[in-house]
């Protein structure tokens, strides 16, 4: 058969000076029809202004059952603005 | 891996389900789980394929330009939804030609509605205001899946579902306002549709091999029998206020429970239509087969188009 096309992650922006989003991926001969798919697959009904498509073999990505990669070995509570007490007036 | 290490793991991923956490990909899942989620996503997607094809035949006869418009749109999601869930399915590692191909052999099974024929215009409005009501139901609670990949294409398709239920309303509200045979045909229609739909929900939880394991996993957060009632206490009062009756005497509300009784569907009836023997099963999958051939020199010249682009 001839339908296993490559997946590309499709990344959409809604507005402009918005982040652009992970919406899903779509099955592409090359990365242009893939931006096409990604329109007729992402961008039928709410607003968009710009896709990005990634072939998803070009992710690199961490791995959910390396649970050490963002394990914290001291405390960092310094790093929360909540972390710090002092008054927003010295004298009343 | 040995015996105790896989204990730890499943111990894991159950504490994981049990504080309400997603699934990834990648993540350790036992195969139990992903046999049923390939099974399940793999239907669901064949079945939105497959469920293109009753409406799809009346777009040439859609009465005006407007409905005409709305039901090929809402076909295109149709297709859409399918290649969401197919993608979904693939994050479990069974690719999407693999699919298509069982799809096309006839191995496949999808949702039995689609196996029932939608002689008359009023059936596509029909299947949209019934069938999608009740599709929308169980895909409301499948959004909230245990796996990641499965409730995001959910989501997504529950939203383009509610303009499907909304045509599906208004073309039958434009027929129920018309002539008494504009109104005899919704009527038929309700008829016929009724217990495929109440079908759809799979059947009762004591006869449905699946159901408590992926309850217990939260790949589904409903029981068959919670959904299908769920179902006939929304839409029954719907029907009524359209001056429309339901196929089914026993239809009341019962004051104890709140909830109104229905008769069951034939099951047996359901077993039959899903193992390929209903109306329109061999129809169907000759319009699909014909489809897939019909697009191939599309998909050729796709693929010529881009070995050109990246010799260049």
């Amino acid at each position: 058969m001839d339908t296993q096309w490559e997946t590309y992650e499709v990344f959409h922006q809604s507005k402009r000076g918005e982040p652009h989003e992970h919406v899903g991926a779509v099955h592409a001969p090359d990365p242009q029809m893939a931006l096409h798919m990604a329109r007729d697959q992402f961008a039928r009904r709410l607003n968009c202004v710009s896709i990005w498509v990634v072939r998803s073999k070009d992710v690199t990505m961490t791995d959910y059952q390396d649970g050490d990669f963002f394990a914290r070995t001291t405390d960092k509570s310094y790093r929360d603005p909540k972390a710090f007490e002092a008054p927003d007036k010295l004298h009343k | 891996m040995n015996e105790k290490d896989q204990e730890a793991l499943l111990g894991a991923f159950e504490a994981r389900i049990e504080r309400g956490e997603k699934i990834e990909p990648g993540d350790w899942m036992p195969e139990d789980y992903r046999k049923t989620l390939i099974r399940m996503i793999g239907q669901h997607a064949h079945s939105e394929i497959v469920g293109q094809l009753p409406e799809g035949k009346w777009i040439p006869f859609a009465p005006g330009f407007r409905r005409k418009l709305t039901l090929i749109a809402k076909v295109q999601d149709e297709a859409g939804h399918g290649q969401l869930l197919y993608r979904a399915a693939e994050t479990l590692g069974k690719s999407r030609e693999l699919m298509l191909e069982e799809l096309l052999a006839g191995k496949a099974k999808y949702a039995n509605v689609f196996n029932y024929p939608t002689p008359t215009w009023a059936d596509v409005g029909v299947i949209g205001w019934l069938v999608d009501t009740a599709a929308v139901i169980n895909q409301t609670m499948l959004a909230q899946t245990s796996y990641g990949p499965y409730g995001r294409a959910m989501k997504r398709i529950c939203y383009e579902e509610s303009f499907h239920i909304k045509q599906g309303y208004d073309s039958v509200v434009a027929l129920v306002k018309g002539t008494p045979a504009q109104r005899a045909m919704v009527q038929d229609s309700i008829n016929r549709w009724w217990y495929p739909t109440l079908m759809m929900s799979g059947p009762p939880d004591t006869l449905s091999t699946h159901t408590n394991l992926s309850m217990r996993w939260k790949i589904k957060t409903k029981t068959n029998e919670q959904v299908r009632q769920e179902f006939v206490d929304l839409i029954v009062p719907q029907i009524r206020a359209l001056g429309m009756e339901i196929p089914d005497k026993v239809c009341q509300l019962d004051r104890s429970t709140g909830h109104y009784r229905y008769t069951q569907p034939d099951w047996e009836e359901l077993r039959r239509v899903v193992n390929g023997d209903g109306p329109c099963n061999k129809e169907r999958l000759d319009v699909r087969r014909k489809a897939h051939a019909d697009g191939q020199w599309v998909r050729e010249a796709l693929a010529a188009h881009a070995s050109k682009s990246q010799a260049a």
